[in-house]
């Protein structure tokens, strides 16, 4: 049987976080009452013009400098023209063949193995409105809040070869875009939209097979299925003698399954051109250096650096998985001075573990990085244990103590007083002759057994190194 | 009081010795009497005029005044004016309320100027006759069964029949020049990107421009004193220092070097309007003016290339008339498809229906190369000519169109005959370059001949200051058409 290879290009719509529109000075805020957010521009009222919003320009710049792509010094806006109820002006302005960002790349990681993928361009366009279907009696309702928003649309080359691979690389430039403050990257709300360009090949083969776009891809769990399934019915039709037509397809999720929207045949004739409401975008050396002075630390920048400190590969891809996380484990360490080790594997257990149970993000915690310093500042210095550190943890996220006022209220503070501990060791000892013989015998279990019931004895609040120490003593007299 | 100048009529108001409410109802009285016999308007409405007219006298009574303040001034109705109904000569906006003020309207309502109405002109600006408008022809006051040119022909109309001291107009091709010389009167249109697009119906976006009527060079300057200036709601406005208009008035033309293209005085033109413009040229050279012969080699491609990019532009910018959110909307339609191709059949004359079509066709797949990349190619070629023209020349010279006023209906049928009457204007267009029209004699038919004057980029000032110097050696410009009496 014949083995096949899959190819997946992305196209990415990622809608810039500006405050207002891309060629007007409507607001771009999400969720209000329909058509309150479009103004004349927007509505393509006759006489009205586009303005190039010098902030969606600047986003676009960051885009290209963070993938180290070519930021073109001059970039053209065309007209998209097509007829639709929710496009204002029968066209949309989207760059086409002269787009700001050229090239770059992103690194992705799959099975432990790192990959580049290529970008083809990233050009800035605006959105479309909203059609309505349902709610009107027979008829659609159209909200124009959302025509005229800016967008990035992010191409990549077909250079990944596996569902897996293009959720990696759709999760790199959605972590990427978040980052770099471009976009919220609110999925939900179609502020990053995936469209995937799939084809299938026999293996080995380097000429490109016939693809298909697939449209509507909201979650990366649909981005996945669909191009699971939508790889699966290629080869099931090519296996079978047939030829793979080339469409577009939309995915339904609640089927689970692709289905043609509209082949080649069937496309519109765009009759792009220049815009002539807009002269060409300048993108000037000033503009350039100021952006770029601008920009933050990137994610690979960090993960290199946290290396250095001595995390793990794991450990440092974790806490450059969100700026926000790499953030808040910089102010953490900073406010320890030090604790590296310490302030990432407690982030990455303890803290996402809570942030997950809660179903937030780092932005929302109710514990920030300087009362977690207050936190782990007496872990470091032993004053209580890491077991005990949880309990103190749950009460600063429930209330608004710090976490000395709490082992204080709750008496956590570990019993470091030796001849105390020595005390209740040796009582422990004298009640259980068993487990000492049988620890004398070579049993080690029945050392961690006398060491939890010290731990009992204590609530926990005897420090388990000090505890081994003096038990292992006593018992080897 | 109507065969005053604008200037005239302001220095009038400004004196007190006419107030803005007896001036403004004067002229509306003209236009309720005469409108029927000339079209010029479509839109006229009393109260809201008078309202400015009283706002302008309290303005002149508090000592505020600025020179257009009170004064009555026609728009075409391409400029979006809030509260009035601006159709652009269409059926698609018929009923269209514009919500919001173009930058020309805000800046003769800053001046303290008062709309007196809005005037008739071709379908969003597409013709040379002022025939395709929804709302009947124009007449040209000098003879009715011709046609005043277009697509301004109501501004030129109405201030020919002095139903307005002065009018706004936009030329895309020609649009204010030729109809002013059909008409007899003084047009102007600016460099590209002087006068502000934000709120004037765009027809051809690179090559519309806005620019003003009035029946003197002196009443030219002082409307562009108040129409030019930056916006920044027009991406192609340009931002410039504020200019007086005026203030080249009466400076001695001696020397002044005037370009005339051989291919301004080729065949085709008429004898009549030839015998016209070179007894103007004469008029020049009498002046101390030099006539130098100058070169416009891909001027007769003018026309092909305008009629590639202009229906280009106009497809895309006319696709918003849709019926989905204002405007007409057809009824009796199945789906959404239908209800597309009913309102814009029905909404639509058929002007503007095949330059659609003309405009979508260039910019098709396959042909966009061959047409639209072409043409715009050549345009700069054309930009290049009339760049090395003015190495050698100030100024240049020739008629404004081909022939005098012709009869209504007579181009009509034949577009193409209709699309060479503005041969001599269209490339001053796609070079963005001012270029004015001035009366400069009449025809055996008793039609006025227009002069055309084109100038180098943002020489305003000085080619208003060539028009004044003609004006001052001949009247030409003060006849008026005869039965424009109440």
């Amino acid at each position: 049987m014949m083995k096949w290879e899959t190819v997946i290009g992305l196209e990415v719509h990622a809608q810039l976080n500006t405050r207002s529109k891309i060629f007007s000075g409507a607001s771009t805020a999400f969720g209000a009452a329909p058509n309150t957010q479009a103004c004349a521009v927007d509505i393509a009222l006759p006489g009205v013009l586009p303005v190039l919003n010098r902030e969606a320009v600047a986003k676009a710049i960051r885009f290209g400098l963070a993938i180290v792509g070519r930021i073109n010094r001059r970039s053209i806006f065309a007209r998209k023209n097509y007829f639709y109820p929710d496009l204002p002006k029968g066209y949309q302005i989207s760059q086409y063949e002269m787009p700001i960002v050229q090239g770059g790349t992103i690194g992705i990681f799959v099975d432990g193995k790192e990959k580049t993928i290529r970008l083809t361009r990233a050009h800035l366009e605006e959105d479309a409105g909203k059609s309505l279907h349902e709610d009107f009696r027979g008829m659609s309702g159209i909200d124009l809040n959302r025509a005229g928003t800016p967008l990035l649309e992010i191409v990549s080359e077909p250079d990944m070869r596996s569902a897996a691979e293009a959720v990696a690389y759709a999760k790199a430039l959605h972590a990427l875009v978040r980052w770099i403050d471009i976009c919220d990257g609110n999925m939900q709300e179609g502020s990053f939209r995936c469209d995937a360009n799939v084809s299938v090949r026999p293996a080995g083969s380097d000429r490109l097979g016939t693809r298909c776009e697939i449209k509507n891809l909201n979650s990366f769990r649909f981005l996945e299925r669909a191009i699971e399934y939508e790889a699966k019915r290629q080869i099931v039709v090519l296996e079978e003698g047939g030829t793979i037509v080339q469409e577009t397809r939309l995915y339904d999720s609640d089927k689970d399954e692709t289905r043609s929207m509209r082949t080649k045949e069937e496309a519109h004739d765009y009759r792009y051109f220049p815009d002539p409401d807009l002269l060409p975008l300048v993108v000037n050396p000033d503009m350039l250096e100021r952006i770029r002075s601008e920009m933050p630390e990137l994610p690979e920048q960090k993960r290199n650096r946290y290396l250095g400190y001595g995390l793990t590969a794991n450990e440092a891809d974790g806490l450059t998985q969100s700026r926000e996380m790499a953030e808040f484990y910089e102010g953490l360490v900073q406010a320890l001075g030090g604790g590296y080790k310490l302030a990432a594997s407690w982030l990455l257990g303890e803290f996402t573990a809570a942030l997950n149970r809660a179903g937030i993000d780092v932005s929302e915690s109710p514990v920030g990085s300087e009362r977690a310093a207050g936190l782990l500042r007496r872990v470091a210095d032993n004053t209580i244990s890491r077991r005990s550190a949880g309990e103190v943890f749950d009460a600063m996220w429930n209330g608004k103590m710090e976490a000395d006022a709490i082992i204080e209220n709750r008496g956590l503070k570990q019993i470091s007083d030796s001849g105390e501990l020595e005390r209740i060791c040796d009582e422990i000892i004298g009640a259980n002759p068993k487990q000492v013989a049988d620890y004398r015998a070579g049993k080690e279990k029945a050392f961690n057994s006398l060491v939890g019931q010290v731990m009992k004895a204590t609530r926990g609040k005897a420090n388990p190194q000090q505890v081994n120490e003096i038990l292992r003593r006593r018992l080897a007299q | 009081m109507h065969d005053l100048t604008l200037t005239q009529l302001s220095a009038e108001i400004a004196a007190k010795r006419a107030s803005s409410v007896e001036v403004v109802t004067h002229f509306i009285k003209r236009i309720n009497a005469l409108n029927r016999k000339y079209n010029a308007y479509i839109t006229v409405d009393e109260e809201r005029s008078l309202a400015q007219a009283r706002a302008a006298d309290a303005r002149i009574a508090a000592g505020a005044a600025a020179p257009l303040t009170g004064v009555p001034i026609a728009h075409k109705d391409i400029f979006c004016a809030r509260g009035w109904r601006t159709t652009c000569g269409s059926k698609m906006l018929a009923d269209f309320v514009a919500p919001y003020d173009a930058h020309v309207i805000e800046r003769f309502n800053a001046a303290g100027a008062v709309i007196v109405g809005k005037t008739n002109m071709d379908e969003f600006a597409m013709g040379s006759s002022s025939e395709t408008s929804h709302f009947g022809p124009v007449r040209n006051p000098w003879n009715l069964e011709t046609v005043p040119g277009g697509s301004s022909g109501g501004s030129a109309a109405a201030v020919a029949a002095r139903l307005a001291p002065a009018a706004t107009g936009t030329d895309t091709g020609g649009s204010i020049r030729q109809p002013a010389a059909l008409a007899g009167v003084s047009g102007i249109k600016p460099t590209y990107g002087v006068v502000s697009r934000y709120g004037m119906i765009a027809f051809a976006s690179s090559l519309d421009q806005g620019g003003a009527f009035a029946r003197t060079a002196e009443d030219l300057a002082l409307l562009m004193n108040a129409m030019a200036g930056f916006d920044a709601r027009d991406s192609t406005s340009l931002e410039r220092e504020p200019e007086e208009y005026a203030r080249e008035l009466g400076r001695p033309l001696a020397g002044l070097r005037v370009g005339l293209p051989a291919e301004f005085f080729a065949e085709g033109v008429a004898p009549d309007v030839a015998r016209a413009v070179e007894g103007a040229v004469a008029k020049f050279k009498a002046m101390g003016c030099e006539p130098i012969e100058v070169h416009l080699p891909n001027m007769a491609l003018s026309v092909p290339v305008y009629y590639v990019l202009a229906p280009a532009e106009a497809s895309s910018n006319l696709a918003r008339y849709d019926g989905v959110r204002y405007g007409y909307r057809a009824g009796g339609y199945n789906d959404l498809i239908d209800m597309y191709k009913k309102t814009r059949a029905e909404g639509f004359g058929a002007e503007v229906k095949r330059r659609i079509l003309i405009g979508t066709y260039v910019l098709s797949h396959g042909y966009y190369d061959a047409y639209y990349i072409q043409a715009q190619k050549v345009r700069r070629l054309i930009a290049r000519d009339f760049r090395d023209a003015f190495t050698k020349c100030d100024v240049i010279m020739g008629p404004t169109s081909p022939t005098t006023a012709f009869r209504l209906g007579e181009k009509a049928g034949d577009p193409v005959q209709m699309y060479l009457s503005d041969i001599f204007t269209i490339a001053v267009n796609l070079a963005g370059l001012p270029g004015m029209s001035i009366p400069c004699g009449f025809d055996a038919k008793g039609l006025p001949v227009g002069l055309q004057i084109i100038g180098n980029y943002f020489s305003e000032a000085q080619m208003l200051n060539v028009a004044h110097h003609y004006q001052q050696a001949t009247d030409w410009h003060t006849r008026a058409p005869s039965g424009i009496d109440l």
